[in-house]
């Protein structure tokens, strides 16, 4: 194989990774504060690469802008979401499968106000004017817009980590991730931490979706191949598990990056059979220490 | 889950058969009688679903899984060896799911939860991407046409009373094991696993005998759908099919055996209705959805037994209040 060729997949695959975690880690942030598994993760990752689509087709091609539009508007559905439905099944019998069922409906009602609004064809969205092109490292050309999405993840994981650990706001809602009564007692409002996360979370979502958006076309059931892969990822780097999450995108990012040079039509079966391999050998997740609970 | 002596349950089954039996009698058109069947197909794949969900407390988002290799093992040995072969295309199937879900769940019951969902959700998907892109084998998304029962039941009124009994029988086994000590142990294992396990009993062996059994059945559901259809598609692998499944069993009710069968002939008779005059039909179902997980969690079926024993039981209503608030 062609070392340039070579890195180029290698890139194609950190893109894949990026976006990967990026969902994976809002999903694990909700699942950590609140015991919430949002189904609907990936609705929100495809309405927000809608609502940037619209931003920049309709009110002018700036991709910022978009950006910024469809991180804003997921964050938003998200609470709602949060405030008004979900909050009402907390502490239900068998709130894990209601949670799920609930989140499901979402799936299905978005899905379908998408194609209501915007229809059932591809749409794409072009990538910024300052990031097409491409850059050479040495000889080796790779695209500017996959570096800058590879920047803007590692950016972002930083200041999660950086948000969660260093500040008030971060040890409020690993706080309210152990003891909720506690906290409640201590004076913070802890349902509203609850659907803040959740904003944050899906806004991160969306924000993915616009990012991914020029690399992969934007359609309606792309919510479920997303929540799909990052459930995934989820698995493999160990249920919860921060730093495990993010090798296991890079794991499958690039896994799923070369199966597609090699046998294109099966490429996406990749990710299951490494997730399966993993199941059967640990099934603890790859790069978790400790172990899930048997039962 | 109710456990009333299986006697009592075997008089609405038997109300329900001598209900469908009737269906091809009275003055139907064939396609009432093709709603009928639908509404036996998949009220069989719901009863077998609600024996993982509603009894074990086991949400499987993958029972797509074993409803399609049903159907296509059936629509396959038709496809490349002749009519002939419809049911021992059947019995593959039925072999195909034991052995399948056998492996399977000893991969997806080590986890527990929502990840137990989320992985027969994702090996569910797996099933559908092989059976779409498998294009020379399975004529992908194209589906496989002209799967016509042979001899005697290529006449629909005998393939509706064929399904009507084979559905009618396993129901019948179905409740059975529902009223039996593993129907108990089940149960417990929903309520409190560790429990279980104390009283010496085996969680995760329970949960993958009924695992096993929840696909035979589901694979049967399949099998008999090609055959009501004369054809299948890739749909029938995707996780839509197994949330459709899902949903009939929560309108129905997860808690009353019968349920998911009433939420089957809601849901096939709102489709036939819905789809009528618009194409936004998952828009419809979101929206049963969430007013059913918010409002009437037990389901049509488990509402109806709950207002019956707060009317029944008037006087006693303080200690129905009191059982209520120590659940």
């Amino acid at each position: 194989m062609d070392l340039s060729f070579f890195f180029v997949q290698l890139i194609s695959g950190l893109t894949m990774a990026t976006f990967l975690f990026l969902i994976a880690s809002g999903l694990t942030l909700i699942f950590g504060v609140g015991k919430v598994f949002n189904f609907a993760h990936g609705s929100f990752f495809m309405l927000g690469a809608y609502v940037g689509y619209q931003m920049s087709s309709v009110w002018g091609q700036n991709f910022w802008l978009s950006l910024v539009a469809g991180g804003l508007f997921a964050g938003v559905l998200g609470m709602v979401a949060e405030f008004f439905f979900l909050r009402r099944i907390y502490g239900r019998a068998d709130e894990g499968g209601f949670q799920i069922l609930l989140t499901y409906s979402f799936i299905l009602i978005l899905d379908d106000l998408v194609k209501l609004v915007w229809g059932t064809e591809y749409k794409s969205l072009a990538k910024p004017e300052s990031l097409r092109g491409a850059l050479s490292f040495f000889g080796i050309v790779v695209p500017t817009y996959n570096v800058a999405v590879i920047g803007i993840g590692l950016f972002v994981v930083i200041a999660a980590w950086w948000l969660l650990n260093k500040t008030k706001a971060g040890r409020i809602a690993r706080a309210s991730a152990l003891d909720r009564e506690m906290l409640a007692v201590l004076g913070v409002n802890v349902p509203m931490t609850m659907t803040l996360v959740f904003g944050i979370a899906t806004a991160l979502s969306g924000m993915t979706g616009v990012l991914a958006a020029p690399l992969r076309s934007v359609t309606p059931g792309a919510g479920i191949e997303v929540i799909i892969d990052s459930l995934i990822v989820v698995v493999l780097g160990g249920l919860g598990n921060f730093w495990g999450a993010w090798l296991a995108a890079l794991l499958i990012g690039e896994v799923n990056s070369f199966a597609i040079v090699f046998v294109p039509k099966w490429a996406t079966l990749f990710s299951y059979l490494v997730m399966a391999l993993t199941l059967v050998f640990k099934p603890e997740g790859l790069f978790a220490p400790r172990k899930v609970r048997r039962v | 889950m109710s456990n009333k002596p299986f006697a009592a349950n075997s008089l609405y089954l038997l109300g329900f058969v001598v209900l469908f039996g009737l269906v091809p009698i009275l003055k139907t058109t064939n396609y009432q009688m093709l709603l009928a069947a639908h509404v036996l197909v998949w009220g069989l794949f719901a009863v077998s679903f609600n024996m993982l969900f509603g009894v074990t407390g086991m949400l499987s988002f993958g029972q797509a899984l074993y409803y399609g290799m049903g159907a296509y093992s059936v629509g396959l040995c038709v496809k490349y060896l002749g009519s002939a072969w419809f049911f021992p295309g059947m019995l593959l199937g039925l072999v195909l799911s034991i052995l399948f879900s056998w492996l399977l769940g000893h991969l997806i019951i080590r986890v527990s939860g929502v990840f137990f969902t989320m992985l027969t959700l994702a090996f569910g998907q797996l099933g559908w991407q092989v059976m779409f892109k498998w294009y020379s084998f399975t004529g992908g998304d194209d589906g496989i046409q002209n799967i016509i029962p042979p001899g005697l039941f290529a006449n629909k009124v005998a393939y509706y009373y064929l399904v009507l009994a084979l559905v009618g029988v396993s129901i019948w086994f179905l409740g059975r094991l529902n009223s039996s000590p593993m129907g108990l142990i089940l149960r417990c294992v929903r309520q409190n696993p560790e429990r279980v396990r104390f009283l010496g009993r085996r969680v995760r062996r329970n949960q993958q005998r009924i695992y096993c059994i929840s696909a035979l059945f589901s694979a049967l559901a399949g099998a008999l759908m090609s055959g009501v259809d004369y054809s299948i598609h890739t749909d029938m692998f995707y996780w839509t099919t197994s949330g459709h499944v899902i949903l009939m069993s929560i309108l129905g009710g997860i808690g009353q055996f019968f349920g998911p069968l009433v939420g089957a002939a809601v849901i096939v008779t709102i489709e036939d209705v819905v789809g009528a005059f618009t194409e936004y039909w998952s828009l419809i179902i979101g929206s049963v959805m969430l007013v059913m997980v918010l409002g009437l969690p037990r389901g049509l079926m488990g509402e109806i037994a709950h207002l019956r024993v707060r009317f029944a039981n008037r006087p006693a209503k303080l200690q129905t209040r009191l059982g209520e608030e120590l659940k």
